[in-house]
């Protein structure tokens, strides 16, 4: 009987217990109420730095100002990496030179005032400005004088190539034929900005104003921002001065920034998220197999790449890079390593990079040729082949590639090869000052054009940095800016892109796809090379 | 002990200094700078952007503003996160990482304090293995490991709490409780070492000689002693807890301070890491003076004498 208040004592707290469990479990999950708001949830990676569309720069940021700003040119609903119109209704060139785009009638920055034509003369001369020290501003080189104007050689910004002939004519004048302008202009670095408010805040070419702020920013797509917690949420809400408001069917959108895809995909299983905006590599099998209705498996215009340092003996010897080229197993790398769905890269440029264009299709494994390349360059089966290091920043993901790869060489070529991580802007500034042998590297198409893939690899470009030069190569990239026929401009790029691939001063490994979750309730989201977005078509049913 | 509070306090003040120097010193030995990125920018832009932030100057010049800058509370603009403040910064995350510090530091002192104690209390018993081998358990335990751990068992498995975020009132509980834990263990192995080596000190055996009961023997004499090194350690882990932990705010998304720490340095944001620096060692020099001055009160071989 003694023991009687203690089994009491036990039995309330083993029904509080279940109690608390069971008003737990049936808590609504937070998705399930965005939905019925109409407001979708989405993962955002790392915190956005700015929300001006001249000094981002970031994956995230292009992101959250697709929602926020509309340049001329917007992705189309059904294929966001088509071009329809944005802030511009339509356009027209006669020589891909000059181009004249005719804005909206109706089109309204979000407190009411019209978007004018030369609002986007502002926002170009405002980007060019070397005191805006815009780091993206060379996207907009293809306007004539702009790289002038950039440097700072020209100081008048009349003699750029952009006027407004009117307030709703806008016309561009190139420096060459460029047929794949729209799609450029979808890039935010061509976004207009608000003069009104930049300048209520401060100078045109001010970089720490409070113009971006909640309360303050001003934009013309079809969100405005709403509320934006440091390194907590984004949210933007339905824009009701955007000329096509009556089809934005979003109430709003809430970025979270979400750095730990373990984190991300913890929360989209908790019913935290409608999407995410990445996964955990080990997760993808898994998800493939047994869930592939919230699974996502997307192509990229994004490439993964080893950079050779050409300056450096004996890599300096084109067999040698060949040699490298070839032993990479790339087909059983993606399979047995990476195993998320890439595709082996048989050259530079991805598939899909541009209308018309073809790649070649030569980096096939093959390790025969390789130790025989490797054997004419004085090598004879490895032997006396310097060790060098793979160099890599620091990350789980790169050490996996680096190690497989260097178990292919020691295995096909009998060649040494360490790995050296360092820390990201240690890595980068190796990568500059040429103090490397071979390093990862990965590059991001910003428009549909091969362009953006090839034009970085001529003699001293700033992102070139691997000491190749080619007087062929140079000549074909120059020759194709101003090349007016589209189909002789893609054999140009193509004999370019061959001879890129014959000398091999980058050694591609995959293109990327982007694997990520995406709850069934979320409609017309659609796959982008580009990771363009069309918000407005996006629905929640 | 006011003399011996305002010498403390200087001395803490050349603490932060030294600590603000270092951190920049550090971060402008290190390869690089804050506005590089791997999409190569020309180099006339970058020679614009590093004079508008002043970094074409010399580094003592730069060193100097700053520290005339933390020196007069006028607090810089983050290099990375445009227009926002290092203050601003600071006074937005800290109360949220005090939210789950504070919680955690009751919870590690709640669990690891009568641990240890029934440990040192019973030697050699199944209580103290027990306790010695949870203790040793959650001192290896990384956070990385039983954050996940925990947000897959309570949060996706019984739906106790959100898996992670920032959203509800009860949000703190999982950051709080895996932190907790963990500094638990450290308490627990603190308090068993310094009770045991208290109950055999001569104090002891003439207080029990005096008649005094086992309880009093234990929570009034042996115990105030046996926190000394508690205590000791309680000042800096107090100032690491509620300043926010990068693993933590990582595994939970908590819009917390911790990650600056660790984002700031990375991306050499001077500013953003010398300000989180300097705060962190203003929390910790003030919690040291805290400390001592709690010690003297508890043992009077301990004097105010600086």
């Amino acid at each position: 009987m003694k023991s009687l208040p203690r089994y009491a004592i036990l039995a309330l707290l083993a029904l509080g217990l279940w109690a608390f469990h069971h008003s737990r479990q049936n808590r609504p999950q937070r998705v399930v109420e965005a939905t019925a708001k109409g407001i979708l949830l989405i993962g955002n990676g790392s915190e956005l730095e700015t929300l001006d569309p001249h000094q981002a720069q970031g994956s995230p940021e292009h992101m959250v100002l697709q929602s926020l700003f509309e340049g001329l040119v917007a992705p189309k609903p059904e294929n966001p990496d088509d071009n329809g119109p944005g802030a511009a209704t339509h356009w027209e060139t006669s020589d891909f030179i000059t181009w004249t785009f005719h804005l909206q009638p109706k089109g309204c920055w979000s407190d009411g005032k019209p978007v004018t034509a030369h609002d986007f003369v502002y926002s170009y001369e405002r980007i060019l400005s070397p005191a805006t020290a815009s780091k993206y501003q060379e996207m907009l080189y293809p306007l004539k004088n702009a790289k002038e104007f950039g440097e700072g050689t020209i100081t008048d910004f009349s003699k750029v190539g952009a006027v407004a002939l009117d307030d709703l004519t806008l016309r561009l004048t190139l420096t060459g034929p460029t047929p794949y302008l729209p799609s450029m202009l979808k890039h935010y670095t061509w976004f207009p900005v608000p003069r009104h408010v930049i300048e209520r805040f401060g100078k045109m070419t001010d970089r720490e104003t409070r113009w971006t702020r909640p309360g303050n920013l001003v934009s013309n797509g079809p969100f405005v921002l709403k509320e934006w917690r440091f390194t907590h949420y984004l949210k933007v809400a339905r824009n009701a001065h955007y000329w096509d408001a009556a089809n934005v069917k979003l109430n709003e959108i809430h970025f979270f920034p979400i750095t730990s895809d373990g984190t991300e995909e913890r929360a989209f299983r908790d019913g935290q998220l409608h999407v995410t905006l990445t996964m955990p590599l080990p997760q993808i099998p898994n998800y493939r197999h047994n869930k592939p209705e919230v699974f996502r498996e997307d192509p990229l215009l994004s490439v993964y790449f080893y950079r050779i340092n050409t300056t450096k003996p004996p890599l300096n010897d084109k067999r040698v890079r060949k040699a490298l080229a070839l032993a990479i197993d790339r087909e059983s790398l993606i399979r047995n390593v990476l195993r998320a769905g890439q595709k082996p890269a048989v050259a530079l440029t991805p598939p899909g990079s541009g209308l018309g264009y073809e790649g070649p299709d030569v980096l096939h494994f093959n390790p025969k040729e390789a130790r025989r390349l490797l054997a004419e360059a004085g090598f004879p089966e490895g032997k006396g082949f310097p060790k060098f290091d793979i160099l890599i920043n620091t990350s789980e993901g790169h050490r996996t590639i680096a190690e497989a790869i260097q178990e292919m060489w020691k295995k096909q070529l009998n060649i040494p090869v360490g790995i050296l991580n360092q820390d990201w802007s240690v890595y980068l500034e190796s990568q500059h000052k040429l103090e490397y042998t071979v390093a990862r590297a990965g590059w991001v198409g910003d428009y549909l054009d091969p362009n953006t893939f090839l034009s970085i690899w001529r003699t001293g470009d700033g992102n070139n940095e691997t000491g190749w030069g080619n007087a062929r190569y140079d000549e074909l990239m120059t020759k194709s800016t101003t090349e007016p026929d589209p189909k002789t401009r893609m054999t140009m790029l193509r004999d370019a892109e061959t001879i890129l691939m014959d000398e091999v001063p980058i050694l591609p490994v995959y293109w990327y796809v982007h694997n990520y979750l995406i709850r069934p309730e979320v409609k017309n989201w659609k796959p982008s090379l580009l990771e363009h977005r069309c918000y407005k078509a996006l629905e929640l049913r | 002990m006011l003399s011996f509070i305002i010498s403390r306090v200087f001395q803490g003040l050349a603490v932060i200094l030294v600590v603000i120097v270092i951190t920049f010193a550090l971060m402008k030995i290190a390869p690089g700078g804050p506005f590089q990125s791997d999409r190569a920018m020309p180099e006339y832009v970058k020679a614009n952007l590093e004079a508008q932030y002043g970094l074409d100057k010399p580094w003592h010049v730069q060193l100097a503003r700053h520290i005339k800058n933390f020196a007069t509370f006028d607090l810089p603009l983050s290099y990375r996160y445009k227009g926002r403040g290092v203050g601003e910064i600071i006074a937005e995350s800290f109360p949220v990482s005090l939210a789950i510090g504070l919680p955690a530091l009751l919870i590690a002192l709640g669990l690891g304090v009568p641990m240890g104690a029934l440990a040192a209390l019973k030697p050699n018993t199944f209580e103290d293995r027990a306790a010695t081998i949870l203790s040793t358990l959650g001192v290896c335990l990384p956070s990385m490991v039983l954050g996940p751990v925990l947000a897959l068992l309570v949060a996706l498995k019984l739906h106790w709490f959100n898996v992670a975020g920032w959203y509800d009132a009860d949000d703190w509980v999982l950051p709080s409780l895996t932190l907790g834990i963990i500094y638990s263990a450290y308490i627990a192995r603190l308090t068993r070492g310094g009770l045991r080596e208290t109950l055999v000190q001569d104090f002891i055996r003439t207080a029990r000689a005096k008649g005094a009961s086992e309880a009093s023997v234990v929570f009034r004499h042996a115990l105030k002693l046996a926190c000394l090194p508690v205590l000791n350690f309680l000042g800096p882990a107090a100032a690491g807890l509620l300043t926010g932990s990068f693993v933590i705010e990582t595994v939970f998304q908590i819009p917390g301070l911790g990650q600056h720490f660790i984002s700031a340095a990375m991306h050499q944001d001077y500013t953003l890491a010398m300000g989180t620096a300097a705060f962190y060692s203003a929390l910790i020099v003030g919690f040291n003076i805290l400390v001592d001055v709690i010690q003297a009160m508890l043992n009077p071989r301990i004097g105010f004498s600086s």
